[in-house]
Order: C-alpha cells, then sequence, then structure tokens
C-alpha cells in the first residue's frame, strides 16, 4: 500500500528496473575488497593487542624481518608523528593524532585488539606466522570497561592528554570527552504540574552492525609518491583525507577507488586498515592487501556504543506531554566521539514536547572505538523514550496509538536541539499503521499456552544533505553513461540514474552508471547519513538538466535556429518556430558530431540538511514460550516517510532489512564484555545474528510526504527502519508477558528472570 | 533580524536565555553583531584557519538545514539561527603533540 | 634494495576434481581450505569469505550434491569430487532462474551474500522442488544476510521454484 499526496507526475521515479549491477553480482563477478588482486601483490597481516589496557614497552621486529618470504615489517614508529587536529570526514569530526594512535598502537594500547605491528609476506599464512616472531613486552594496566568505572571519582585516566569539556568548561584528567546540554523551558515545574510522571533507565547493549563482508584494503606506493588504494569503504574521498592527514602526503597523489562494497552501515566509514598497506607497500615496493578476520572486524572495528539511558516524562490529564528529560551516556571506546548529538536530538522528536531537558555524556573506555550504526545513537536513545511511552501508556490507560497521534511532532514543532521541523511524515505513519490490516486484525491466544503480546514503536532520523559530483557523458548511441562518487551498497547506483533518466527522458536502462574512483569524479561526501539516493540523486538531476540544457544549444545549432526556441517537452526536443521538427534525446544525441565537441557535464551540490528526516512506525506481534523464554516475531509491519519513493523495491528493503537488523539488536546481540575488556562472543556463532528463521516476512508501508528540499520530493530513508524495532518488540513483550524488560538484548534469560519476578509478586 | 538560539554553555554567560534577537543579513554578520552582546563569541564560533565556515565540531543551522555558504549563508528577517552539537557529539578538545608518543 | 630471505616451500599435492562441469587440476599445500583454493590459487573470487569458520555461509559451494562451506573443507579434500561455485550457476550466455528471481525480486542489496545465498538455493530446488516458505527459511538459515531481513530472498527463491516447476 502506498499513500501518496500532491502527486507528481513521474515516468521512470517509481518504477522497479533491474538493478544495473545486479548481473554482475549474481554471477559472482563484481568484485568485493577481498577480491583485488594485482601483480605481484603480498599479503599484509596485523599484529593485535591481547591486552585492553597496557603501555608498550619493547617491540623487537627482527626475527619477522629474517623470516623467509616476509618482504616488510611496521610498528607504530613507521607512522608519522601527527599533531593534533580536526579531521573533517562530513558527517562527524575525528582527531588526526587519536584517528593515527587507534590504527595503529605507538606507546600504549587503549583496546583489545589493537594494531601494534604489521608484516607484509608472500602469502597470508607466511604473514601469519610471521606474526609470531614478533616480540612483544606490555605492562599490562587495569583497563576501564564500564561506564560507572570511567565516570567515577579517581577513574583510572585513559587518555591524559584528554580535554573534556563538561557544559564548555574544560576538564583535565578525565574519561568524560563531552557533557552537553539541550533545554527548552522549565521541565521541573512542568513535572511538578503533570498529572503523572514517569522515570525509568534502560541500558542498552554494545552492537555491532554485523556487515558479512570484512575490511579489506590494498595499496600501492609507487616510487614517484603516488599512492593509489582499492578499499572496500563507505567514504573515497574520506580515506583520501585520512591516509593524508596521516602519511603527511599530498592529498591530489592519493586515488582511492571504492570496491564494492559488502555492508557498512556505518561501520566502514573510519579507516583501519589502508594507511599500514601503503606504508607496508612503501617499505616492500609492491601492492600489498590486508584483510580482517572476523574476530578482528568484531574486536577492533567500531559498533554502536552501549550506554544507559534514563527517561523522565510526564503528561497532564489528557495525556499531553508536559515535560520529557534524559540523561544519554554512551562507551564511546578507546577515543571520543559516541554519537550523543544524533542521540539527543532525536531521543523525543517524535513528540511535541513544551518543556524539554536532555544531557549527554561522550564516556571513554577500554574498548575498541565506537563508529556510526545505522541512525548512530539513536535506536538506543529510543529504545529508552519508546518503552517509557508504552509504559506510560498503560499506568494512565491510554491506547499508545492515541497517544502518539496526540503529541505527534508535526510541521512548525520544536525539536529538542532547537530547529523548527518542516513538513514531516510522523502522522502519516501512524496513521498509515492505524489503517494497516495488522492493526486491525486481533491477535488470538495462542493454542499451545505461549503468550502473545503486540507493540509498537515510532523513531526519527534527520540524515544530511551535503557534497556531491555526478558527470553525465552523452554517447552517440543516444545512451549516457553517469559517473557519481558514492559507494552503492543498497542500490543507489540505480536509484541515481533513475532520477537523471527522469530528467533526460530515458528509461533507467539507458542510463549506465559507475562508481568513480576520487580522481575520476568530483568530491563526494561520504555514503551514509541515508544521504545518497537524496543528496547524490540531486547531483544527478542538477547534470541531467545541464545536459538537456545543453542539448537544448545543440539542436538549434542543428536546426539553423535560436536556442530560444528550442524546447524540452516529455522528453522531446521541440522547435517553437517550425513544430514539426522534433527530436528525441537518442535522436539529437546521434547528431552531436558537427555541433562542436563531446556533451560531458558534472553537477555538483552541496544540499542543505534532509528536509526534515524520515519518520518511521513499526508494528509486531510476538510470542514468548514461557518455559524456554524464547522468543518468535509473529507478524511485523513497518511504515515509513520516503517522501518519494525512487525505487519502491529497495526502499522495502530498506525497511525490511532496518527492522530484522533492530529486532537482533533487541533480542540476541551484545558484547559479551570479561573484566579484561575481552569481546567473549567474537564469532557469528555466538554474535548470534537474525537467520532466516527467525523472522517472518515483514510488511511494508511507503508513506510518501513529500520533502520540500528536493526536486521530485525524495527523502533518505536508510537509517530511520532500526530506531523503531527493539521499543516495539519490548512494548509487544510487555503486552505478551505482563512485565517490563528495561535491558537490551531481551533474551532468554532476561525474560525468564521477568516472568519470575512477576509470579514471585516482584 | 534574526533569533539567534545559543548552546547551554553560551546560554549559562548570559543569564540561561535560550535565544537573543540579532541584526544581520549573513551568518557572519550575525555573528559579529553577537559579540557585542557575548564578547568573544566569534573566536569561539569561527574557523580560525578557514575564516569561512564555523568550527568543525559544531554545526550552523538556519532555519532548520546547514548552513551550506559557510559564513556567507543568508539569513533572512525572520530566521532562525541554531548553533547545535555536530553529530557525533564533537570531538572535545585534544591533546597537545607532546603528550602522546612521549615514550617513542 | 632489500635482500628478502629465501623460502622454503611446502610439498603441495595434486588434486584433480570437477570443477563447474570441467576437469580441473592443481596443486595445494596441504593447510589450505577449499576457499583459499579457490580465490587465491584458481581466481574463482565469486565465492567470498565473511567468517572463516562455518557460520555465515558467504563460501558456501556445491560438492557432489551437498552444500559445503568451502572455509571448513580443504582444498586436499577436493580430490575426486564433483565441485560447482557460483561461476558455474549460470547456463552459457543466460542466468539460472534463480539468479533472474533475485534481480526481479530485488534479493540483493549489497550482494556479497548473495553468490552463497544462489549455490545454497539451487541445490534446495533441486533436491525438494516444492520447498515451501518454511523449508525455504530452515534451508538458508546457515546463510547470513544482514542487509534484506530476508524477505525479498525468500520471495525470490519462491518465484524461481515456480518458474522451474
Amino acid at each position: 500500500m502506498t499513500t501518496t499526496e500532491k502527486p507528481q507526475e513521474f515516468n521512470v521515479v517509481g518504477t522497479r528496473p533491474i538493478r544495473h549491477d545486479g548481473v554482475d553480482k549474481v554471477l559472482g563477478r563484481a568484485l568485493y575488497g577481498a577480491d583485488i588482486r594485482l601483480a605481484s601483490m603480498i599479503y599484509g597481516a596485523v599484529l593485535r593487542s591481547p591486552h585492553a589496557h597496557a603501555k608498550i614497552t619493547r617491540i623487537d621486529t627482527s626475527k619477522a624481518e629474517a623470516m623467509p618470504g616476509v618482504f616488510a615489517v611496521m610498528s607504530g614508529k613507521d607512522m608519522p608523528l601527527v599533531a593534533s587536529g580536526a579531521l573533517d570526514l562530513g558527517e562527524t569530526v575525528d582527531d588526526t593524532a587519536f584517528t593515527s594512535d587507534r590504527i595503529m598502537a605507538h606507546s600504549k594500547v587503549v583496546y583489545k585488539g589493537h594494531p601494534v605491528a604489521a608484516v607484509a609476506a608472500i602469502d597470508s599464512n607466511t604473514g601469519l606466522e610471521a606474526l609470531k616472531l614478533i616480540e612483544v613486552e606490555y605492562e599490562v594496566l587495569k583497563p576501564v570497561i564500564t561506564l560507572e568505572d570511567a565516570m567515577a571519582p579517581g577513574a583510572i585516566v585513559i587518555h591524559e592528554g584528554l580535554i573534556g569539556s563538561d557544559l564548555g568548561e574544560q576538564v583535565k584528567n578525565t574519561n568524560i570527552a563531552v557533557h552537553n546540554r539541550l533545554e527548552f523551558g522549565d521541565p521541573e515545574a512542568a513535572f511538578d504540574q503533570s498529572k503523572t510522571v514517569i522515570e525509568r533507565t534502560f541500558i542498552i547493549s554494545r552492537a555491532h552492525q554485523g556487515y558479512i563482508e570484512p575490511h579489506a584494503s590494498t595499496a600501492f606506493w609507487a616510487p614517484d609518491g603516488k599512492i593509489t588504494v582499492w578499499t572496500t569503504t563507505q567514504a573515497p574521498f574520506g580515506v583520501r583525507k585520512t591516509i593524508s592527514a596521516l602519511l603527511n602526503q599530498p592529498l591530489s597523489n592519493i586515488k582511492v577507488t571504492p570496491t564494492e562494497i559488502g555492508g557498512g552501515f556505518g561501520g566502514k566509514i573510519p579507516v583501519y586498515l589502508e594507511p599500514l598497506a601503503a606504508v607496508l607497500s612503501k617499505k616492500a615496493g609492491r601492492p600489498v592487501k590486508i584483510q580482517m578476520d572476523r574476530r578482528a572486524v568484531f574486536e577492533a572495528s567500531g559498533p554502536g556504543p552501549g550506554g544507559t539511558v534514563k527517561v523522565k516524562m510526564g503528561v497532564d490529564d489528557k495525556g499531553k506531554i508536559t515535560a520529557a528529560t534524559a540523561d544519554i551516556r554512551y562507551g564511546a571506546g578507546a577515543y571520543p566521539g559516541a554519537s550523543i548529538g544524533a542521540a539527543a536530538s532525536g531521543i523525543f522528536a517524535c513528540y511535541e514536547v513544551p518543556n524539554v531537558r536532555v544531557d549527554s555524556y561522550d564516556i571513554v573506555i577500554n574498548m575498541s572505538k565506537t563508529a556510526a550504526y545505522r541512525a548512530p545513537g539513536t535506536p538506543q536513545a529510543t529504545f529508552a523514550s519508546e518503552t517509557l511511552v508504552g509504559e506510560l501508556c498503560e499506568i494512565i490507560g491510554m491506547d499508545p496509538m492515541e497517544f502518539h497521534l496526540l503529541n505527534a511532532s508535526k510541521e512548525g514543532t520544536r525539536r529538542p536541539d532547537g530547529p523548527l521541523f518542516p513538513r514531516v511524515g510522523n502522522e502519516g505513519c501512524l496513521l498509515a499503521i492505524k489503517g494497516s490490516d495488522h492493526f486491525k486484525s486481533t491477535l488470538e491466544p495462542s493454542a499451545e499456552g505461549k503468550l502473545r503480546g503486540r507493540g509498537m514503536a515510532s523513531g526519527y532520523w534527520n540524515g544530511i544533505g551535503n557534497k556531491s559530483s555526478v558527470t553525465i557523458n552523452v554517447n552517440e548511441d543516444g545512451l549516457v553513461s553517469l559517473i557519481e562518487g558514492n559507494p552503492d551498497i543498497g542500490g543507489t547506483r540505480t536509484t541515481i540514474a533513475m532520477q537523471a533518466a527522469e530528467i533526460l527522458g530515458l528509461p533507467a536502462e539507458d542510463v549506465h552508471p559507475a562508481v568513480g574512483d576520487t580522481d575520476s569524479i568530483g568530491y563526494s561526501d561520504l555514503t551514509a547519513g541515508s544521504r545518497t539516493t537524496y543528496a547524490t540523486g540531486t547531483a544527478a538531476i542538477e547534470a541531467a538538466r545541464m545536459v538537456i540544457d545543453e542539448m537544448k544549444k545543440r539542436v538549434a545549432m542543428i536546426w539553423e535556429t535560436e536556442y530560444e526556441n528550442i524546447e524540452h517537452i516529455d522528453g522531446m526536443f521541440i522547435s517553437k518556430v517550425a513544430p514539426d521538427q522534433k527530436f528525441t534525446f537518442k535522436e539529437a544525441a546521434g547528431k552531436l558530431g558537427q555541433t562542436g565537441g563531446p556533451v560531458a557535464l558534472t553537477g555538483t551540490v552541496n544540499v542543505r540538511g534532509s528536509g526534515g528526516g524520515s519518520f518511521g512506525t513499526h508494528l509486531v506481534d510476538v510470542e514468548v514460550d514461557p518455559d524456554t523464554g524464547k522468543v518468535e516475531i509473529l507478524r511485523y509491519t513497518a511504515a515509513q516517510d520516503a517522501g518519494k519513493a525512487v525505487h519502491p523495491s529497495y526502499v522495502e528493503g530498506q525497511f525490511q532489512g532496518g527492522a530484522v537488523q533492530g529486532i537482533g539488536w533487541a533480542l540476541n546481540e551484545e558484547y559479551y564484555t570479561s573484566e579484561d575488556g575481552v569481546m567473549i562472543n567474537s564469532t557469528f556463532l555466538d554474535y548470534r545474528m537474525p537467520t532466516s528463521l527467525d523472522v517472518p516476512m515483514i510488511d511494508t508501508i511507503i508513506v510518501e510526504v513529500p520533502n520540500v528540499n528536493h526536486p521530485f520530493g525524495v527523502r533518505g530513508i536508510g537509517e530511520t527502519s532500526i530506531v523503531p524495532p527493539a521499543p516495539a518488540v519490548a512494548n509487544a513483550l510487555a503486552d505478551a508477558i505482563g512485565a517490563r524488560l528495561y535491558q537490551t538484548p531481551m533474551n532468554p534469560g532476561r525474560i525468564l528472570e521477568a516472568l519470575a519476578a512477576k509470579q514471585s509478586g516482584k | 533580524m534574526a533569533i539567534v538560539f545559543l548552546p547551554m554553555p553560551i546560554r549559562r554567560r548570559i543569564g540561561g536565555e535560550p535565544s537573543l534577537v540579532v541584526e544581520g543579513a549573513t551568518l557572519r554578520e550575525v555573528i559579529n553583531n553577537l559579540e557585542e552582546h557575548i564578547p568573544g563569541i566569534r573566536e569561539e564560533l569561527i574557523d580560525s584557519e578557514l575564516e569561512d565556515r564555523v568550527i568543525r565540531t559544531i554545526s550552523a543551522i538556519i532555519d532548520g538545514e546547514a548552513a551550506d555558504m559557510g559564513l556567507r549563508t543568508t539569513v533572512g528577517k525572520d530566521s532562525e539561527v541554531h548553533f547545535l552539537p555536530a553529530i557525533a557529539g564533537g570531538a572535545p578538545k585534544l591533546m597537545p603533540l607532546n603528550h602522546r608518543n612521549e615514550d617513542r | 634494495m632489500t635482500q628478502i630471505p629465501e623460502q622454503q616451500f611446502v610439498h603441495k599435492v595434486p588434486v584433480q576434481c570437477t570443477l563447474n562441469g570441467q576437469s580441473t587440476e592443481f596443486l595445494a599445500a596441504p593447510y589450505l581450505s577449499l576457499l583459499e583454493i579457490l580465490r587465491e590459487t584458481l581466481g574463482l573470487t565469486g565465492t567470498k569469505e565473511g567468517c572463516n569458520d562455518g557460520n555465515c555461509g558467504a563460501c558456501t559451494v556445491n560438492v557432489d550434491g551437498r552444500i559445503v562451506d568451502s572455509c571448513l573443507m580443504l582444498g586436499v579434500e577436493a580430490q575426486g569430487k564433483n565441485i560447482e561455485t557460483i561461476e558455474g550457476v549460470a547456463p552459457a550466455g543466460g542466468l539460472h532462474p534463480l539468479q533472474q528471481a533475485f534481480l526481479e525480486e530485488a534479493a540483493l542489496q549489497c550482494g556479497i551474500c548473495t553468490p552463497g545465498f544462489l549455490v545454497s538455493a539451487k541445490a534446495l530446488l533441486e533436491a525438494e522442488p516444492n520447498a515451501d516458505e518454511h523449508r525455504i527459511r530452515l534451508w538458508l538459515a546457515g546463510n547470513l544476510c544482514r542487509c534484506t531481513g530476508y524477505d525479498k530472498i525468500i520471495r525470490a527463491v519462491e518465484k524461481a521454484r515456480e518458474e522451474m516447476k
């Protein structure tokens, strides 16, 4: 079902063509990060710290260097000293010195799996053997793993040089990198006036993106100083900038070719292996490929942060929200940068809250530095706020759907961080769910004595716009090639090409899109922030409009008339002065030979913001086995605002994929960590992600409230879908078992505990 | 004339007011005029290297959208200007070079 | 120039098998997995490494009619076997009905798990031409996909099942 308002007419947008890169991918021919094979290429391997926190007192690599088949060995001393400074990666800002330290330890290791040395050898097994010959002596320090330990007075300080910011005041000797606050109105006074006030604390597990392709990078550092990199990344221009900053090399000497990318979800924004491969390549004089194994991906790449979220909300006698406050504390990992900003702006975004305060803390602990994970920071915060709303509705005896509708944020509502919403789809998603067959159906009790329940939750992700470039080349057969700079993780080549095709008056199949390297396409910000179809699509529209304008000039030359006399209507070039003169795009393209040079034009944009972001509402039915605590997802419906769905199949796919990823976080996924800071479940067997047997079909409803910022009304939609699942499941579980869980994962053990506590009367 | 919403640390310095009304047709003019109300704010907000954008850890938001032209971005008569932490929460002040690698 | 020490070579074992319908011979160091042989020795990079411990199914191949995680089988164990990889799924010049259905149903997003799913699903439909949704979900539970939530993959297999009848 699709609900559409004020429809624009489209020929290509809204259809479901086969993706352009699809045949290569079903044939197994598409080349991903690990598939790069170059002449005389050798293989890198990384020695990682077994300790979460230790000083490195000695590294001796001489035996490894002497081993047959080993071409190069490196350690921290082979990385240039770089000063602290801002490393602007488009969506996030990192620090150069911290990034250098994170990629290869210098004097201290601060997380289990922290690289301390690396080798390049004739094959990967030789490399692994060589790692065993590297001698490293550590002075083991007590690791700081929990937020309580990290924040306690007199806590062991992980980075002595870190200067924290507590509401703008500088703080030394701290693990609390940032404490921010958002505030409007007077929440305390409003709580005093409220009919009902509820406060709960939630604990959310650190969880990994779980992309199936491990990180893999290949680099060749040529004798002339040119560095060529092939890597699986969401941010080829970010990789270029990071290598330039960390290795002190001119930006333009570095060419980054993004390979096909086997999933990212934010986790392939940071740089891990590329500078190491480059340094080893310079030493060895050969191209060097490094792959992470799965354990390294879990232990040493960046999952989404875990932490605690305390939420308080008050309502009046009609159920209208009077005030809300939150205290969000995330464990950033070994360097600052948990996504607390987005968490704070998103936690109450679904509601009109007249009095609000959100405190947020970015806390350093001895685990790998977290990274963006799909709607960074927001699923954790929303698990708290939406589960609290579910319980609040129970207490005041109000239907959650009516509560949401009564309090829904809409055009003109002020978000907790200040800005006013433009036209957005929050109410549209609620009404879409309210009108769904699923919502109207009755959940039948189980015949086998199992416990069934239904729950709902909403969620929000703002997303970003930013910079993109798209080049369109008109070929003499009337088809066009299109080059863009955003790695294609989920069909964006096609959604970008479709937007160009719409303007050009061509079928989607006649636009041949490719992802360019950093030398062949203009600067493009990363594939993240739900920006690719939206912002790079805007660049494609811009480029297509430039092409049409240029073609009108060329057609005027062919017809020996003035440019002003040429119109482009319904894909046809038409002469105003001689109405029988008409060219299709293909006809015109075939006649360009004698009209000047080729038509090859680039559209560039810096898109302002997201146009209000994308809201979603999810509805779920669960069944709990009271004997084992196992949860079955019986039925699931996800509604979300897409603005205008460019390729509805891939929009549905984003809704479905985010829902199942969120179900995994809700029910199973966590970092099970020892006191020493070692992740114990660092395999796919133990880090149990949902399989095909764990979930049902995921029904989708595409809501279309046009985005005022985009010519076709398109919204970025990739991230919102992971925000509502955990609280929707939590609310359904509460409905099923009659008790509430305040911690993810809501696994069988916790469910049985909650059932037992309920039976014993708490 | 724009209404400028201030981040919490700065609000505290002007007695807790969440916003100020300030003249200015561009973001640069707004920040320059803000300086009269809050001495030192210009230096805190503007990137000293590039001098055409706010510091990287802050996003300047005008009427709900990012200031795409940096300090040149136009501010309307009834515009709202917000200074928000960048998405990751902002990289904090960092260690000076001589604090790390001391044992190398 | 740095002198690279001479490497001592491990004795390699000649292995003969049928690979994607073709008689094939390769030399395998005895410790190499079939996955490493396929990708590094034979250049068949369509078979993917996701975990290297038999939990994700990205490296699924068909060995004598059984689906196998090729990271868990040694290359030398391929001796005398009939092996099919993703590169052998499509008929010459065309696509297998499963591949076509995966395209039409948008059953891939990033595509890294797709080869493994196709090899697994093909073995299922050959063994059970009438497999229902539950059987498909059970059979494919050894293949992890993190992008799609499985919905469109299951629909694609159901569509191919009808095509193949």
